[in-house]
């Protein structure tokens, strides 16, 4: 047992990783900028993560850590397309207010 | 044996014809159509002769009338279910190849006939295409080696017969008289099934051959079973050839082309009863009471519609029933067991009842399409070669002695005469009628060809070539198709399949000749003074019997009182019990209550398709949170669950 674990108990990892993952789902439902939805999707992702980590240090296992490499490689992947999409998006409809992208077409 | 040509090329033939014609015919040019249509029979025709002078070739003429043969071609397989085997077989034997010959060469001429008779229709090609498809389905019908094969030939010349009888739908009483035809003919073949039916359940078998091995092994089957198929296939024969009571249809046909009326209404579909008949005589002749319907049936209608042919005025009509009285005679042959005089009376009915249609209809073409015989007149000089060929056939119908005519209705009335006290009663109602048909027969021929025109708008000419060479093939036939019964070939050429003429009335036969020859003078005699010396006396003679005159002009009423007995019920029912109870009622109410639950339903279910995105969201995340609470609340709902699965 070393100073960190008896400093801070891991419910407080989770704690904050179930605030940070409700943020990300408030922000996605309440924001209508295409890019702050992004950003929140993204918050959700590093809530998650952070309880991925947590658990793979109390447990001492390296698979949650190992996920959480996977999921940070995903979402650079999925921020790259997303990103792309968003500014064709941008170019055809000058907003980028989600309410108005709603016709499954550019 | 085998056959020299497959015998399946006969209806392949003419079906090719159908098919590149019904598909291709629209864009072919018109000289193509025609050499398609007309080389399709021409060419079944050459395989039926090459197939007899293959067999008879080597023999001298008297021996191959009595030579046996029988060649049978198995095409493939149809039905096999459980011990019922029905191959697609043809069988050619000496009534087959008798009747493929009657069927494809007057078939042909009649196509030839039909491209000076039809140049001017627009739908040219629809018309020969549906002329090679009833051949199609016509020889297919004659060739069969079994009941279900003939079936096929027999609902398939029902078809096209319907569409020709309404190839000009665009004309209201065409396309009624189409559909009458199809209608009644459904009623015989309902009878015609159940026939087939009892046919499997009785012998097991449907092949014509093997059925009557199995009828000869067992010399106790007799009567009712017998007599109930032999009463179910007489209904089927009374509709395809338009016998009392299904005979209504065939005047109404008249509204088709008239060469259509010639092939089909005249010369061979409506032979198809009979023909039928003669098929499966082996097991009519174990069945004394239906043999006895069968020639009553025949004899009545013989009679009936000779008198309804005496007041009509138009011109196919008078023949239309004349063709329904005829038939009637050969119904008579079959009832009296004469199957040979009945098929010989086919044969020559074929050729001057072609004859007299193909001549009516050049005398119709000439007229410009008027078909009413009072307007006629004078004919003779203008239109030589129709008036000579008619004439022909005026005499061979009408029994003068030495044209085909008076053989074949000799031989059946002489057999009728001898068959027993009920076959003297037939004899005299043929005889009569064979009076009537002289009469209304001359009638048609001095209203047509004799006294001056009564239509001075009328320009008549002869008509082409194509038209008149078949009517003058045709006559020939006419005067001598009945030669090939002198002295008895015929019937020795046919005793194979039908068996032997039935005993003859001997020299009582001579008298009975003279009788008819005598009734049939007196016809023309009557028809001579009422049309010819004094013209306005059979006006006079109407006027003198106006109830009797009203009576046969209105055709005794048959068609009101079948549409008040049969046609208003029915329609009622299907109007009142069939469209608005079962179908509005029911069968709509069924689809607007499932209709209407789609419509509940797709309403309530639109609402999550808002196509806003953060709604999907927010259901998302309500949905995740749910599952959420189940997994930690609902622990113990689960637990409960399991139990109760396990009990």
């Amino acid at each position: 047992m070393n100073a960190l674990h008896g400093a801070v108990p891991i419910a407080w990892y989770l704690i904050l990783s179930a605030l940070l993952f409700s943020l990300g789902v408030v922000g996605f439902l309440i924001k209508r900028n295409l890019i702050t939805v992004f950003m929140s999707i993204e918050l959700m992702l590093n809530g998650v993560n952070l309880s991925f980590v947590a658990f793979a240090h109390q447990w001492h296992q390296a698979k949650g850590q190992i996920f959480v490499f996977f999921v940070m490689m995903v979402a650079a992947a999925e921020a790259a397309v997303g990103l792309a999409i968003i500014i064709a998006v941008f170019r055809a409809r000058a907003t980028l207010a989600v309410d108005r992208i709603d016709l499954m077409k550019l | 044996m085998t056959a020299i040509f497959p015998l399946w090329l006969i209806p392949a033939l003419p079906f090719a014809g159908f098919l590149l014609n019904g598909i291709l015919g629209r864009r072919l040019p018109k000289w193509l159509v025609t050499g398609i249509a007309i080389l399709a029979p021409l060419g079944s025709f050459v395989v039926v002769l090459g197939n007899m002078f293959g067999m008879f070739g080597d023999m001298p003429w008297p021996i191959f009338l009595s030579s046996d043969f029988r060649v049978v071609e198995n095409v493939g397989t149809w039905l096999n279910v459980g011990s019922l085997h029905v191959p697609f077989s043809f069988t050619l034997d000496h009534l087959s190849l008798l009747m493929l010959l009657v069927v494809t060469g007057v078939g042909f001429l009649i196509h030839l006939y039909s491209v000076g008779y039809m140049e001017h229709d627009g739908a040219y090609w629809r018309y020969f295409s549906y002329l090679n498809l009833f051949l199609f389905f016509m020889t297919v019908l004659v060739l069969s080696s079994n009941v279900l094969l003939m079936f096929v030939g027999w609902e398939g010349v029902g078809l096209a017969s319907y569409l020709l009888i309404g190839f000009w739908y665009q004309k209201q009483s065409a396309a009624d008289a189409g559909k009458k035809a199809f209608i009644v003919n459904r009623i015989g073949d309902f009878g015609f099934l159940i026939g087939i039916f009892l046919l499997i359940a009785n012998f097991g078998t449907l092949t014509f051959s093997d059925m009557a091995v199995q009828v000869s092994a067992n010399p106790a089957l007799a009567g009712g079973v017998i007599t109930t198929i032999c009463l179910c296939l007489l209904v089927g024969a009374t509709g395809k050839s338009a016998q009392l009571p299904l005979y209504v249809w065939l005047p109404d046909a008249m509204e088709g082309p008239t060469p259509v009326s010639a092939l089909i209404h005249a010369a061979t579909m409506v032979t198809a009863g009979v023909y039928m008949i003669a098929r499966t005589h082996f097991l009519f002749d174990r069945s004394p009471y239906a043999l006895s319907v069968v020639a009553i049936v025949g004899t009545l209608t013989a009679l009936f519609a000779a008198t309804m042919a005496l007041v009509q005025t138009d011109i196919k009509r008078v023949l239309a029933y004349s063709t329904v009285s005829q038939l009637g005679y050969m119904f008579l042959g079959c009832g009296v067991a004469a199957y040979s005089a009945a098929i010989f009376h086919l044969m020559t009915h074929a050729f001057f009842k072609a004859l007299l249609f193909l001549g009516a209809g050049s005398v119709i073409h000439a007229m410009a399409g008027e078909q009413d015989m009072r307007k006629m007149g004078g004919l003779r000089k203008k239109m030589p070669i129709t008036f000579w060929t008619m004439t022909a056939a005026v005499f061979a119908i009408s029994g003068i002695p030495g044209f085909s005519g008076f053989f074949s209705k000799d031989a059946i009335l002489a057999s009728a005469f001898a068959d027993g006290s009920l076959g003297k009663v037939l004899w005299f109602v043929g005889a009569v009628t064979a009076l009537l048909t002289a009469f209304y027969m001359f009638r048609l021929w001095y209203m047509t060809f004799f006294g001056s025109t009564r239509d001075e708008h009328a320009h008549p000419h002869e008509s082409p070539l194509s038209m008149t060479v078949p009517l003058a093939i045709l006559g020939v036939l006419s005067v001598c198709g009945g030669w090939v019964a002198i002295g008895g070939g015929f019937y020795r050429f046919l005793a194979p399949v039908l068996g032997p003429r039935p005993e003859e009335a001997g020299s009582m036969e001579y008298g009975l000749m003279g009788i008819a020859v005598a009734l049939a003078a007196l016809g023309w005699y009557i028809a001579h003074r009422l049309y010819h010396q004094k013209p306005g006396s059979a006006q006079a003679l109407a006027e003198a019997m106006p109830a009797t005159y009203k009576i046969l002009l209105r055709k005794y009423y048959v068609d009101e009182i079948y549409a008040v007995l049969l046609v208003k019920p029915l329609l009622m029912l299907s109007r009142f019990v069939l469209e608005w109870v079962v179908d509005f009622a029911i069968l709509g109410g069924l689809a607007w209550l499932l209709g209407g639950t789609a419509t509940l339903g797709g309403a309530i279910l639109q609402r999550w398709q808002s196509g806003n995105l953060r709604s999907y969201a927010a259901w998302l995340a309500l949905g995740a949170a749910a599952l959420l609470l189940f997994l930690i609340f609902g622990h113990a709902m689960g637990q409960n669950f399991a139990i109760a699965v396990r009990y």
